[in-house]
């Protein structure tokens, strides 16, 4: 005797009886025919120009695969005839929500080479900066992450409240998105005069910002329905693919290269903690980008009440020739782990750059994590994959 | 963090690379990293020992260095004039090399966040090397790219299909004899135009 008759009226029952017939029968007659779904390559739910291919059986995706290049510049060659402070023009525009961030480890890789090292309080000034990209580019994706399922207010709040930090880093560089402000050696400039007080302004309005999303979103029923046990990563498979930055600490590996790596940066000089969560759903990736901005406000805050005197530039000779090595930088950038493998044959431009961007490899995994879920968890997965479309060709 | 033999932390000893991989290690270079050099016909089985026994579970990247010097140089070269005789000598990096074309790839420990750069050399001849995507499966798409870029065949991946190029593009873009088309039909105007470094010529300020 099964549970229906037990619970359900005679009525009831054969209305249940009767739906189960109805759909085996549908089932035979209407044998699925396998669909081939193009989304992109510009789809509004993209993010430009990732174009999916899906095989579907019904809503089922039964193979995905994300065809790239729409947007390859070939970095790497042209890094090839560029000098070596040429090069940060370049690498500004790979992950274009947080430039400065791009330049950071390229610039460190030569500091290495030439045995550079910037002044204490370039360094500072290099994380604070190097942590507002980091806000600006993840609380674009807290917004934008609420249009993919069809919340619309959350992205004017993350519109708003990123435009005061890309006010700051104009402030500080000039640019709003590609500073292009990191020296070999140290800064370009030292920080503007009130920048200090306004930037801590700034903070706390964008810990509200996290505590509006955190109640808006993450609250939110529908919203946990359409993220929470979807698009799982397990840990295994998250390493393999060399998954980076929250997506990686979303599958329960406390890895943060800001922690894990002895770096001249200012990192280690404050007090702050690595979110991981341990389901490696895509609620577990959005969650843990939360809590990473707001533990960003608190880095920016701590640091700048200890900003240390004295020059932004160390002494470096002004056409820059850098001896002949080879060196590897790679930082935790907002979109995960950055690096840069820099040869140098001691001539004014590297010999070879290889830019190892986090999105390349967090995509990579897609052909993995789409088998099998339902279309509209597609653009919710690659939402809570995050990826910058520059950031995958370079 | 645990490191071995009171070596920096990030770096694990060459000795113990050595005992995992026998004579399967050609040469091995240590300054702040640690590179290995393995042997052409041990690649994959060099690698599936260092994840199975070293713990190095985590792959970064995979990519390839042409060692040969460009002989278009940097590219500033005045087109109405012959081109300059350059030296093409073949000169590989850290820890050494028989081959043009080196393939290189860097994989983690994420338990004690240690790091290692495994290079094998290319044959020459026949530009091929074993795939390595059923190691680490995050390879397949660095191997794709690879071979878009530097004509290396990896026997044994599923899909070597271009990533970014055209699908008829001819040439490997990032061998050192591809010719930047960009600089060829526009000169470059070279490096006229260094940039002064704040407090004056000789570099920062002093206090």
């Amino acid at each position: 005797m099964s549970i229906t008759d037990r619970v359900l009226g005679d009525r009831q029952r054969l209305a249940y009886i009767a739906s189960q017939a109805a759909d085996s029968r549908l089932n035979v007659e209407l044998e699925t025919e396998g669909m081939t779904l193009n989304i992109g390559p510009q789809h509004p739910a993209t993010h430009g120009t990732l174009r999916i291919i899906a095989r579907l059986d019904g809503e089922q995706v039964v193979w995905a695969e994300p065809s790239c290049g729409y947007m390859h510049r070939g970095y790497e060659k042209l890094a090839e005839v560029r000098t070596y402070p040429q090069v940060t023009t370049l690498v500004n525009r790979i992950d274009w929500l947080g430039s400065f961030a791009n330049e950071v480890p390229f610039i460190l890789a030569a500091e290495k080479l030439m045995d550079v090292e910037a002044p204490a309080r370039a360094q500072h000034i290099r994380t604070i900066l190097f942590e507002l990209s980091r806000i600006a580019n993840v609380s674009l994706f807290l917004g934008d992450l609420g249009v993919q399922m069809g919340a619309i207010t959350p992205v004017f709040f993350a519109f708003r409240d990123r435009e005061y930090v890309l006010n700051l880093i104009e402030g500080a560089t000039g640019g709003r998105f590609h500073p292009n402000f990191d020296r070999i050696g140290g800064l370009k400039d030292d920080l503007p005069k009130g920048w200090i007080a306004e930037t801590k302004a700034v903070m706390k309005k964008l810990r509200t910002f996290c505590d509006q999303i955190e109640e808006l979103l993450f609250g939110n029923e529908i919203f946990q329905s359409r993220t929470r046990g979807i698009g799982v990563i397990p840990r295994d498979i998250a390493l393999q693919y060399g998954l980076s930055g929250a997506n990686l600490r979303a599958s329960g590996v406390d890895w943060d290269l800001r922690r894990d790596h002895a770096l001249p940066m200012a990192w280690n000089k404050v007090d702050w903690k690595v979110w991981t969560h341990p389901d490696g759903d895509s609620f577990a990736r959005c969650w843990v980008r939360l809590q990473e901005t707001r533990e960003a406000t608190k880095i920016v805050d701590q640091l700048l009440d200890t900003i240390p005197s004295g020059p932004i530039m160390a002494k470096v000779p002004k056409i820059i020739k850098v001896p002949e090595g080879e060196a590897w930088v790679s930082t935790e950038n907002p979109l995960g782990e950055m690096g840069y493998y820099v040869v140098s044959r001691g001539e004014l431009g590297p010999f070879r750059v290889k830019i190892r961007s986090a999105s390349f490899n967090n995509i990579s995994v897609t052909p993995w994590v789409l088998r099998g879920v339902y279309v509209p968890d597609i653009v919710t997965i690659l939402a809570s994959l995050y990826f910058i479309l520059g950031d995958i060709d370079r | 963090m645990s490191t071995s033999s009171g070596t920096q932390p990030g770096i694990t000893s060459v000795a113990e690379v050595q005992a995992a991989l026998g004579d399967r290690l050609v040469d091995s270079f240590h300054k702040d990293d640690l590179w290995l050099r393995v042997r052409t016909d041990a690649w994959k089985s060099s690698m599936r020992t260092l994840r199975d026994t070293l713990g190095f579970h985590y792959f970064c990247f995979l990519s390839a260095i042409d060692w040969m010097p460009s002989p278009y140089g940097r590219g500033e070269d005045d087109p109405t004039e012959p081109a300059p005789e350059r030296d093409t000598t073949i000169r590989q990096g850290y820890a050494g090399g028989s081959s043009r074309m080196q393939v290189f790839a860097r994989v983690s420990n994420p338990v004690t966040h240690v790091s290692v750069f495994v290079k094998v050399d290319v044959p020459d001849d026949s530009c091929t090397l074993e795939s390595i995507h059923d190691v680490y499966a995050g390879a397949n798409w660095h191997e794709r790219e690879t071979h878009e870029m530097f004509g290396i065949v990896f026997t044994g991946h599923p899909d070597l299909r271009n990533m970014y190029l055209p699908i008829d593009f001819e040439g490997h873009p990032l061998r050192k004899d591809y010719p930047l088309l960009a600089r060829m039909i526009k000169p470059w105007p070279g490096i006229v135009d260094v940039e002064p470094l704040p407090g004056g010529s000789e570099g920062g300020d002093e206090e």
